[in-house]
């Protein structure tokens, strides 16, 4: 795709493991206004269109985009909300300015997982009623089935999964706002609580709260308003079985086709070289390494070898994860794949302090959309 | 359509059919419990409540006064400017007689749902909640009421600290 | 607003289909997305692999009971291997899953895209409405219980009070939709009733009655949507999505004016300006306006600009919203007649608008050979209008 739209206002909240003193309303107003002064617009006056993404189940609220308009500044808009991963909103918003029918268009993603007192049957209420849900088995049982069945096919293992960890909660130490940075050993992980073998706890993102909120603008748009858009350049999206009966347990078919679809309207054709970072999903450690596969930046069962030889570190030849992931920064329920673009854009344009990488021009973002799904996104973005 | 008329799928069953086991079924009660941060706003206009006070918020550049409160005017995108007390007072924008729960439930004595607007704010400006103490038929649109409390013990911070509004 | 109306690309509705709305279906969810969207292909013989993305559109997920419900009807609904996305804006999403599909393909990025439409009430217990408490806010609705009646209630209450209207006015509504849908082989509540009948059926909450109300419902409908070139190649008779327009009004509903649906307005002229439609009146042909309450059809038909405020209920004494009247108004029966499975009876509005443009709809055809229709659904808290207009 050429230059026909771009990011060019990024704000957000959080992110942290609570955040009792805001509402979600409060949460996602802090993070619109920072948007909104990012990209110079007056929301009631600029923005032709806005999109958010929720889940009911994880608001406690059935259909959620009742509650979206007032802290956006969208009243009597048009707004309407995609349940999907940030990046499915954002793609929802950029498709709208691809018709041609709108300039400005807004995305908001947000997590209040602090709130849902029962996460863990909530996301097993999405298993299928008839054939998976009466087994009772804890979602993450999903997790261990798979990184079992990855880690057998591609012979990648639990050290190399582990390392993961070890690099993504380290990154987050130079982001000032994840909440789970932290400087732990190869050792703690691998000695850390089993919970659905090979998976153990130090393996699975932990949740944050937050908000991220992006202005989307056609070219001519984004030209008179910032001299830094962020162009997307492909994006793509794709879904595998639901169905557990039929799925690829071994590779990320979604992540595959949707990074094919992204990469080809970006014109990249050999990702290792032409992508120089990515933020890509991290839900548990081994999603990292089978997504890298999936994404073709590397070839099948490499992945473990480019961890052991440091190549995905902020120093290495494709970092990938320099914000924390979601394991360092959080996992922040549908906003997880805009933080990820979050990353991106602040890298692209400069603005990562301590963990500003050099001479980066194209990033990738992906993001799935957790258990149990097969559904995922994928941006291409390049300065 | 006109051609695939007999063939249209979808069949319908009895609730016999399912009481009786002649098509099964699997059923599930979902565990989703929440607990959710009031934040600032909210926070406040529970507080209050517990305290008996209503509250509201204004904005000076549109010079609406609202309740329920919120940090910004949505209709400005801009940060609400000031907290004061409202009467808890109002009148009845529109009502309803019900005679069902929120479950479905036939009630002996119908509930009584109101949009109330409270005094004190810009007009149409109310909130949700329910008349006590009246004949339902001789509620009307337009009639003055004032909100009935639970005892101050009794209050916990909620919307249900007021018990219901009556006719003055 | 600013549309940028040269440049737009045409997207054409070319291939229709549903399954019939019952009470409680046999069929799974995803059997009944899977018929929808198989006899909407076999409309226009398309193949699964033909179809470059599938847009969803099912309301709140407390109805079928799966959390992620998209992704449960995913594959149901021909997503597998597939750009699959899933909007919704309440009841207002079987009209905005047409939206949906109309930006995917007028994105230049897709010839032709599946838009699917489900939804399966009955298994939620003890019964579908009881799911609707958690639409309220959660700290200053739903702890006074709210039924989902009362808003409905109070907004119609505010209605007949502004404009001096009584239950008589609005029960026409009632009797000529469930007439229409009379001739609807989908139809679940299809009746020939009178004006008393509605009058005498049971308070439910006043001034709503029994048959003031659709039925809960399970069933889907699939349209598929193509692109010029496409539709050309696929159909001699496309019919085009002209334009489409949706708005959500604040959360705060208690806030605003209840007699008027300003949303919908606001919806219904973002559509007239991109269809470049000027005296909406004259020009559009036929209507199916969202109907899940009797007065809520007149309610839309005023916010739509097709009759003035207060009137809609003078019009349709004069039949002017008959099937052969001047300007048909929900001639296959709508949600109060065909039924009710939310997102999917949204939709239902759009196909039907399709079969007619297309002189397709059999004994519900209306006469005089339309050539533009409009379709509207509207949701969440007395919140969101969306509209599409179609035409020939």
């Amino acid at each position: 795709m050429q230059k026909q739209m771009a990011i060019v206002g990024v704000g957000y909240s959080g992110f942290s493991s609570i955040s009792p003193g805001l509402s979600y309303k409060e949460l996602m107003y802090e993070a619109a206004v920072r948007a909104y002064q990012d990209a110079g617009i007056d929301p009631r006056q600029d923005a032709d269109g806005f999109v958010t993404v929720a889940e009911d189940f994880h608001e406690g609220t059935s259909i959620f985009d009742e509650y979206v308009p007032d802290q956006l500044g969208a009243v009597m808009r048009p707004v309407h909300t995609v349940t999907g991963d940030g990046i499915h909103g954002l793609i929802a918003g950029a498709l709208k300015i691809l018709s041609g029918a709108m300039n400005i268009v807004v995305v908001e993603g947000h997590s209040k997982a602090s709130n849902i007192l029962t996460l863990s049957q909530v996301t097993a209420y999405a298993l299928d009623p008839i054939y998976n849900r009466p087994l009772g088995l804890n979602p993450y049982s999903i997790a261990g089935l798979e990184m079992q069945r990855f880690l057998h096919q591609t012979k990648n293992t639990v050290e190399q999964c582990a390392r993961v960890v070890v690099k993504n909660r380290r990154n987050a130490l130079n982001h000032p706002s994840a909440g789970h940075g932290s400087d732990i050993s190869l050792e703690d992980v691998l000695a850390s609580e089993r919970v659905a073998s090979p998976l153990r706890k130090l393996d699975i993102a932990p949740h944050s709260d937050g908000c991220v909120v992006f202005v989307l603008a056609s070219a001519d748009a984004a030209r008179d308003l910032t001299p830094q858009p962020i162009w997307i350049r492909g994006m793509g999206w794709s879904n595998g079985s639901y169905s557990l009966e039929q799925r690829n347990w071994a590779h990320a078919d979604y992540a595959r086709q949707a990074a094919q679809m992204a990469y080809h309207q970006a014109g990249v054709e050999k990702p290792h070289d032409e992508i120089d970072f990515a933020e890509i999903d991290d839900t548990f450690s081994y999603k990292e390494l089978q997504h890298m596969e999936a994404l073709e930046l590397c070839g099948e069962g490499e992945a473990g070898r480019m961890i052991d030889e440091g190549a995905t570190q902020p120093g290495g030849s494709l970092p990938i994860n320099v914000s924390g992931g979601s394991l360092g920064v959080g996992n922040l329920l549908e906003a997880s794949g805009l933080q990820r673009v979050l990353e991106v854009v602040l890298q692209l344009r400069g603005q990562a302090s301590a963990r500003q990488l050099k001479n980066v021009e194209t990033g990738l973002a992906f993001a799935w959309r957790g258990l149990p799904t097969a559904s995922g996104a994928a941006l291409v973005l390049s300065r | 359509m006109a051609k695939i008329v007999r063939e249209l799928p979808g069949l319908a069953l009895t609730p016999e059919d399912i009481s009786q086991r002649k098509v099964l079924s699997t059923s599930w009660v979902p565990k989703a419990e929440y607990a959710w941060d009031a934040g600032i706003a909210m926070g406040r206009y529970l507080e209050e409540l517990r305290n008996g006070r209503l509250m509201g918020v204004r904005h000076r550049r549109c010079g609406r006064t609202v309740i329920p409160p919120r940090i910004f005017c949505e209709q400005c995108f801009a940060p609400m400017d000031e907290w004061g007390e409202l009467p808890d007072t109002g009148t009845v924008n529109t009502f309803s007689i019900c005679y069902v729960s929120w479950d479905v439930k036939r009630l002996e004595v119908p509930e009584i749902p109101a949009v109330i607007e409270i005094d004190g704010t810009s007009p149409r400006v109310g909130i949700l909640h329910k008349l006590g103490e009246v004949d339902p038929q001789q509620v009307k649109v337009g009639m003055p009421v004032k909100a009935v409390w639970k005892p101050a013990e009794e209050r916990n911070g909620a919307i249900t600290d007021i018990l219901y509004f009556q006719p003055i | 607003m600013a549309f940028r109306r040269t440049g737009l690309r045409r997207v054409a509705v070319v291939g229709a289909g549903m399954t019939k709305f019952v009470r409680r279906a046999q069929e799974t969810a995803q059997e009944l997305a899977f018929h929808a969207s198989r006899l909407a292909l076999d409309s226009c013989g398309l193949r699964i692999q033909d179809i470059g993305a599938v847009c969803l559109g099912t309301a709140p997920d407390a109805f079928d009971g799966v959390h992620m419900n998209g992704e449960y009807l995913s594959d149901g609904a021909g997503a597998y291997g597939k750009p699959f996305m899933r909007a919704y804006v309440g009841g207002g999403t079987g009209v905005f899953s047409v939206i949906q599909g109309w930006y995917h393909v007028a994105s230049g990025l897709f010839d032709a895209v599946l838009v699917v439409c489900e939804e399966k009430m009955s298994s939620c217990l003890p019964h579908p409405q009881a799911a609707f408490l958690t639409i309220f806010d959660h700290t200053t609705e739903r702890p006074l219980k709210p039924n989902l009646l009362w808003i409905f209630a109070l907004e119609m209450n505010r209605y007949m009070q502004k404009y001096g209207l009584s239950k008589k006015d609005i029960a026409r509504v009632a009797v000529k939709n469930k007439r229409n849908a009379m001739d609807h082989p989908a139809a679940q509540l299809a009746a020939e009733i009178t004006v008393e009948d509605v009058l005498n059926s049971e308070v439910l909450a006043w001034p709503v009655q029994r048959l003031d109300v659709s039925p809960t419902s399970d069933g889907a409908v699939a349209v598929i949507l193509a692109s010029e070139d496409a539709a050309k190649r696929i159909t001699d008779k496309p019919v085009w999505i002209k334009s489409v327009g949706w708005c959500l009004d604040s959360a705060y509903w208690t806030n605003r004016d209840l007699s008027y649906p300003e949303y919908v307005e606001r919806a219904a002229r973002m559509a007239y300006e991109m269809a470049g439609i000027k005296e909406p009146r004259k020009e559009i042909h036929i209507v199916e306006p969202y109907d899940p309450f009797d007065y809520k059809e007149l309610h839309h038909l005023e916010g739509l600009l097709l009759a003035p405020k207060g009137e809609a209920p003078r019009l349709l004494a004069e039949g002017v919203f008959d099937r052969d009247g001047d300007l048909p108004a929900t001639p296959s029966g709508g949600l109060l007649g065909v039924g009710n499975p939310i997102a999917a009876a949204g939709l239902m509005k759009v196909a039907e608008l399709f079969w007619q443009l297309r002189g397709e709809a059999g004994k519900r055809q209306v006469p005089g050979n339309p050539r533009t229709g409009l379709a509207q659904a509207w949701g969440d808290l007395m919140q969101v209008g969306t509209v599409a207009i179609l035409g020939v």
